[in-house]
């Protein structure tokens, strides 16, 4: 029943899904490998760029990509304050202290912005969203092609500054072996903030190209932190590559799922996935060992 | 209500003012009456929600300047407001709420879904619910006592719809054989469906696929696809507005055209908001619907009024406003606010003042037996009523002409 007429636009549609799933995978796996923690926090702290860059539309009447150019360094400030002035001391050198703190965090931050925007889903209205770009017979969403190439580009920024910057060299360091980077002179607690901060700029990022076509409501992060945490499994608990590649691959996943399966099904093939990938590679595609 | 309301001592207390303050209410005349108003003013239903409260809380203020219930002494309605967050447990806590701040009947609930839960609830209390827009028929055959409902339910508009459409397929020398069903999965879109599903191929209509999506659905180009790859001569969306606006709107983005876009209780295919904001993606999309009677002197003022608060005139306005004075001319004639007399006047109603198309008010098992839906079309900037005849103001276009 399905042609190549929908085979290669639902192809081409998950892709562009996936890059944003990417993104925030890419957050999630960095603060992984460094801080060797799940994030709980996470899907409340991309809940909360998404209202940032909502009300920067709604208010100021900024565009979600240009908000961008300044949520991503807010972002980054608030991810370096939080680990280092709260979890960070809170978390008294015990890791399973920091996934207790993440956690409560989430708890906090959500029911913070539950008090203060109420359960209402909002939406803006931009010109553009409902452009297309032509490729062959598919049309593709403008919103969605710029996530693509966005997500792309950092991906390949973070990439080159985790193999090429004394502070990205300073975190490969701290994620191999933290006491002998400490006695190398590196400042662990800095670069675990760094590295938070840095997770936490993807989010503002993620958040500004998700909102020209997504919605915003206190609980909207964590739908994507679930996928996130799948991708981060996929691809291999702290491995740039693949969250990028996993984060495609989930977005392809999603997409025929929802074609074959019905809209209402969609999401299961990513946790049939989930399953299986713990099942048979517990490591993940990049992942150097369990 | 917040937690603390009800720790011990406050309940004492108010009880207490309510034993006090009980005999000069028995005495005083005039007093309110409570109406429980419950909508979907948040969650994923919140615009249709706010747009029927609009709507019951204009009918209340007409009433009250009006002198409010004159049976008991001119008594007016004081609205308890109730938001039914979307959901049908949101729906139940309200009306558990309403009831004990003691209403004496409640209007609204909307969605099919939180009609039928919040109605069940209130026949716990023997409290009147008058449904303003749930169109499941299981609403009015349970055998609640307490249920009324004044619109039309499923059965009549899927007939009035598919009549309609086979006349109108006829009337442009039959060019559409095909059809796609796309529908939201709780209780209106799924209805709806089956019954289209059972009765479309009787009517000598192919129906190629049936597709459903969750509410809220944030994405719907895989469903365009598919639409796309089947090329269907009609597509029948049934869906809450905006899923309605979503799924119109990534169909123009995907270059869908069908000959026809023929919505049965389509959430935005004849909404002005619609119209106003997306007039391409709307041009030319009929729609079985609720309408408000465009002869109606008493109709078209509400309209000029709503239009002046630069709201939209959307069809949970009128019917909300006709369902309140529905209500009050029930309590008028019961003369008391008591529960069970009220529900024995909604069951004897006759009323007329109301701003539908409809025949004579008649309640049978709680269903009104005059309810009707029309057909719009959108045509230009408008939305014109295209049948039945004895109300329409345009014709059919169809097939869409090709842009």
């Amino acid at each position: 029943m399905v042609s190549s007429v929908i085979l290669v636009p639902a192809l081409l549609n998950g892709l562009m899904t996936g890059a944003v799933y990417a993104l925030v995978a890419l957050g999630l796996t960095l603060i992984y490998g460094v801080l060797h923690i799940i994030n709980f926090a996470h899907g409340a702290l991309l809940t909360a760029a998404l209202f940032a860059a909502f009300f920067a539309n709604k208010l100021l009447g900024i565009d979600p990509y240009v908000a961008a150019l300044f949520l991503a360094p807010l972002f980054f400030g608030i991810g370096y304050a939080l680990q280092r002035f709260v979890i960070g001391p809170a978390a008294h050198g015990e890791d399973r202290n920091i996934l207790l703190v993440t956690l409560g965090l989430a708890v906090m931050i959500e029911n913070a912005l539950l008090y203060a925007f109420r359960a209402d889903t909002r939406t803006i209205n931009l010109s553009y969203a409902f452009d297309v770009v032509e490729i062959g017979n598919s049309f593709l969403a403008v919103p969605r092609v710029v996530a693509f190439g966005v997500v792309v580009a950092i991906a390949a920024l973070l990439w080159f500054a985790m193999r090429w910057t004394d502070t990205g060299k300073a975190i490969r360091a701290v994620a191999k072996e933290k006491l002998g980077a400490e006695l190398s002179g590196i400042n662990v607690a800095h670069i675990y903030a760094v590295t938070f901060g840095l997770g936490t700029a993807c989010l503002a990022v993620t958040a500004c190209l998700l909102i020209p076509t997504y919605y915003v409501n206190p609980h909207a992060g964590n739908a994507f932190v679930l996928i996130a945490f799948t991708i981060v499994v996929l691809g291999g608990m702290g491995s740039v590559a693949g969250a990028m590649l996993g984060g495609l691959f989930v977005g392809v996943v999603e997409s025929f799922s929802g074609l074959y399966l019905g809209e209402s099904l969609g999401q299961i093939g990513i946790f049939v996935m989930f399953i299986l990938v713990l099942l048979f590679r517990p490591s993940g595609l990049f992942g150097e060992r369990a | 209500m917040s937690r603390d309301n009800l720790n011990r001592r406050r309940f004492l207390q108010s009880t207490a003012a309510a034993a006090l303050s009980a005999p000069s209410i028995a005495r005083a005349q005039g007093s309110a009456v409570k109406v429980g108003v419950l909508h979907p003013v948040s969650g994923a239903l919140s615009y249709s929600g706010q747009q029927g409260r609009i709507g019951a809380q204009l009918a209340i203020e007409d009433i009250n300047a009006a002198g409010g219930i004159k049976a008991l002494g001119g008594a007016k309605i004081e609205a308890v407001l109730g938001d039914a967050q979307s959901t049908p447990d949101g729906g139940n806590a309200e009306v558990e709420k309403m009831n004990s701040a003691g209403v004496a009947a409640i209007v609204g609930g909307y969605a099919s879904s939180i009609c039928l839960a919040a109605s069940q609830t209130a026949a716990r209390y023997n409290l009147p619910y008058i449904v303003d827009v749930g169109v499941v028929d299981s609403i009015v055959t349970r055998g609640l006592k307490n249920t009324f409902r004044f619109g039309p339910g499923f059965g009549v508009i899927a007939k009035t719809a598919l009549d309609n459409l086979v006349a109108i397929n006829d009337a442009a020398g039959k060019p559409a054989k095909t059809v796609m069903i796309v529908h939201e999965d709780s209780a209106f879109g799924s209805g709806l469906s089956k019954l289209l599903n059972t009765q479309l191929p009787e009517r000598g209509f192919q129906v190629l696929e049936v597709i459903s999506h969750p509410t809220p659905t944030r994405d719907f180009n895989n469903v365009a696809l598919k639409v796309r790859a089947q090329n269907p001569d009609i597509v029948i969306p049934a869906n809450y507005y905006n899923e309605y606006v979503l799924f119109a709107r990534t169909m123009q983005q995907q270059r869908v055209r069908p000959k026809g876009i023929y919505s049965v209780l389509g959430g935005a295919a004849s909404s002005y908001k619609f119209v106003k904001e997306f007039p391409e993606a709307a041009q030319y999309i009929m729609d079985c619907n609720h309408w408000f009677d465009p002869k109606n002197q008493k109709a078209l003022e509400l309209k000029k009024r709503i239009d002046a608060r630069n709201e939209f005139y959307t069809y949970e306005v009128y019917m909300n406003y006709s369902c309140i004075l529905l209500l009050a001319d029930a309590i008028e004639r019961a003369g008391s606010a008591d529960r069970a007399r009220i529900i024995g006047a909604l069951e004897n109603s006759t009323f007329g003042g109301h701003l539908m198309p409809y025949g004579p008010t008649k309640f049978v098992n709680g269903q009104n037996q005059g309810a009707a839906p029309v057909n719009t079309q959108v045509i230009g900037n408008d939305i014109q009523v295209i049948l039945p005849a004895s109300f329409a103001s345009a014709k059919a276009v169809f097939p869409m002409p090709r842009a």
